[in-house]
């Protein structure tokens, strides 16, 4: 009983050291968004802060108008996220349990979409968006996101480990593919699934190059992390655009919290009694 | 029995064709837009288009600059990936245990997702910097030679939140008789990491792995932002997609297209064989 005890404190011992090294850095970067630029530069250290400027968040809020940026970013984040886990699970379902022609082939042009990043297929992307008259658009943010073969890749693995003989008694009981799909691939799924709707909710909320180049009017239709990079860089004001960026990453830091508890087992074990 | 796999071919058809759309309009058709570009010389000023065939292809292909980008991304890959998928493992596996509060560590382990390039910049710049830096370490950006592993440490803090969460939810799949069986086995802890709990959790793993190459193939806004000048000195964080991005303007259009679909058929044979070796290998239940 005593060793158990001991091993439990070895544990949190470790995790809370692991923890320290993570959230130091973040620490770090709030103690130089609130000091001001010019002491710390002159020869301070950012482990305690120096002449605090309380005010620098809403200034940074103020001067870069983030409260409609992170709305932009808002609207298109959800309808990215939206699109993409729909989109993917229904290819990830054809790839992982439906017969057609040509399935490898056609999988790996799927997969080659990954191959190259939106810095090279730009220039084409932004001749097309701006054919259709969507620039300075949502629909001209959003449009290019829609699909990603990132999502497809991770939910048809999670679907091909799926116990084959819980898909034969769904057969047997006379299940169609869109019942098994609904009913047992994706709840039985939900711990990956999750993972990935953080990964794209995060990845579209970041997206920095395309709202960039799509956007003519930022003021109008930048999105969160446009309007960070437009908070002025001189050194008084060094600190503004750190703590820009850390109030735009505060939403995600909220949503992480309620989200974890969805890639953790506990509702997934329900949801395959039920 | 033949009908019904027609009709399982249409079903298919009707899910995959909302990617299939997206892909053709934003992928496929930039990509022969590349292809065809590299057809075509310009003049220095961008202009007056003429029609070479693929001489492009082999002066670009077989030049210096393409082989110095694909080099640079090898190197930063080589720097990243086997960091990246052992720091995801330990974390997951050392935060996956029945404990009190064990959720608010899986947060704080998760927190590093939400850092976009620019904060993971920042804080790069906050901890190694030898004016301000808590390790006051010399400028490892300052210098070619060390200029890569600093791109690379700012590279790995960002994506550590990534893998650990996808490993997490790997772990997190398996059902829990699975590793109470092998406990009942008398198993020791190592023991039955590495013949049950490793192959249960492939598939993540071989995902994983694949997000990291292609994240280190493509890496280009962390260095963007942490160099100064972009690219680092002598050029020496200058990836391969860095320098098509910076042939980006008409004048270098030519070349810039032709190194993009040299890079995009080098990685589709990497992946190819990567996959060919790994998919094999990955344990998909039953």
């Amino acid at each position: 009983m005593a060793s158990e005890t001991v091993k439990k404190v070895g544990w949190y011992a470790l995790l809370t050291a692991v923890a320290a090294v993570v959230l130091l850095p973040v620490y770090f970067t709030f103690v130089r968004a609130i000091s001001d630029p010019t002491s710390i530069f002159g020869g301070g250290s950012l482990l305690v802060p120096q002449d605090v400027q309380t005010d620098v968040f809403s200034r940074a809020w103020r001067n870069a108008n983030l409260g409609g940026a992170m709305g932009r970013s808002l609207v298109v984040t959800v309808a990215i996220t939206v699109a993409q886990v729909i989109t993917s699970i229904l290819a990830a379902y054809t790839f992982a349990y439906l017969w057609f022609p040509l399935k490898r082939t056609i999988f790996a042009l799927f997969m080659a979409t990954l191959l190259l990043p939106l810095e090279v297929t730009v220039l084409p992307n932004l001749a097309t968006i701006s054919n259709w008259g969507w620039k300075d658009s949502y629909q001209g943010l959003i449009a290019p996101f829609l699909a990603t073969a990132l999502g497809t890749f991770l939910i048809r693995q999670s679907f091909l480990g799926v116990p084959s003989e819980l898909r034969d008694a769904a057969r047997l009981e006379g299940w169609g593919h869109w019942k098994l799909l609904t009913r047992l691939a994706v709840p039985l799924s939900r711990p990956i699934i999750a993972a990935f709707v953080l990964l794209s909710f995060l990845g579209a909320y970041n997206q920095y190059l395309w709202p960039r180049i799509i956007t003519s009017r930022p003021e109008e239709w930048g999105t969160a992390p446009i309007a960070v990079q437009s908070l002025t860089s001189n050194p008084e004001n060094a600190n503004l655009i750190v703590a820009g960026a850390l109030v735009v990453a505060a939403p995600m830091v909220v949503l992480l919290i309620l989200f974890q508890r969805h890639i953790v087992r506990g509702l997934t074990a329900g949801a395959v009694k039920g | 029995m033949h009908r019904e796999r027609w009709k399982e071919a249409g079903l298919a058809a009707l899910f995959l064709s909302p990617s299939i759309a997206v892909f053709a309009v934003f992928f496929y058709y930039p990509f022969e837009q590349l292809v065809l570009r590299g057809l075509y010389r310009n003049n220095i000023a961008g202009d007056n288009l003429r029609y070479v065939g693929w001489s492009q292809y082999t002066d670009v292909l077989g030049g210096e600059e393409f082989r110095e980008g694909i080099c640079n991304s090898f190197l930063f890959l080589v720097y990243t990936v086997p960091v990246g998928l052992l720091l995801g493992i330990l974390l997951a596996v050392l935060a996956n245990r029945r404990l009190r509060g064990i959720k608010v560590f899986q947060t704080i382990f998760t927190s590093t997702v939400a850092t976009s390039t620019a904060v993971a910049g920042f804080i790069f710049l906050a901890v190694i910097n030898p004016t301000i830096g808590v390790i006051k370490s010399p400028d490892l950006l300052a210098d070619p030679d060390t200029a890569m592993v600093g791109v690379a440490l700012a590279s790995t803090w960002q994506t550590l939140g990534v893998a650990f969460v996808i490993v997490l939810a790997g772990l997190q799949a398996i059902p829990p008789e699975v590793e109470e069986a092998s406990q009942l086995d008398g198993h020791g802890a190592l023991r039955r990491f590495f013949t049950v709990t490793l192959p249960l959790i492939s598939p993540v793993l071989l995902f994983l792995l694949i997000y990291l190459v292609i994240n280190a193939i493509q890496a280009f806004a962390i260095i963007d932002a942490l160099t100064q000048p972009a690219g680092g000195p002598d050029g020496s964080t200058e990836t391969i997609v860095f320098k098509i991005f910076e042939n980006r303007t008409p004048d270098r259009l030519g070349a810039g297209s032709v190194q993009s679909v040299g890079l995009f058929v080098l990685s589709f044979l990497v992946a190819l064989g990567q996959f060919a070796i790994l998919d094999k290998r990955v344990h998909y239940g039953e």
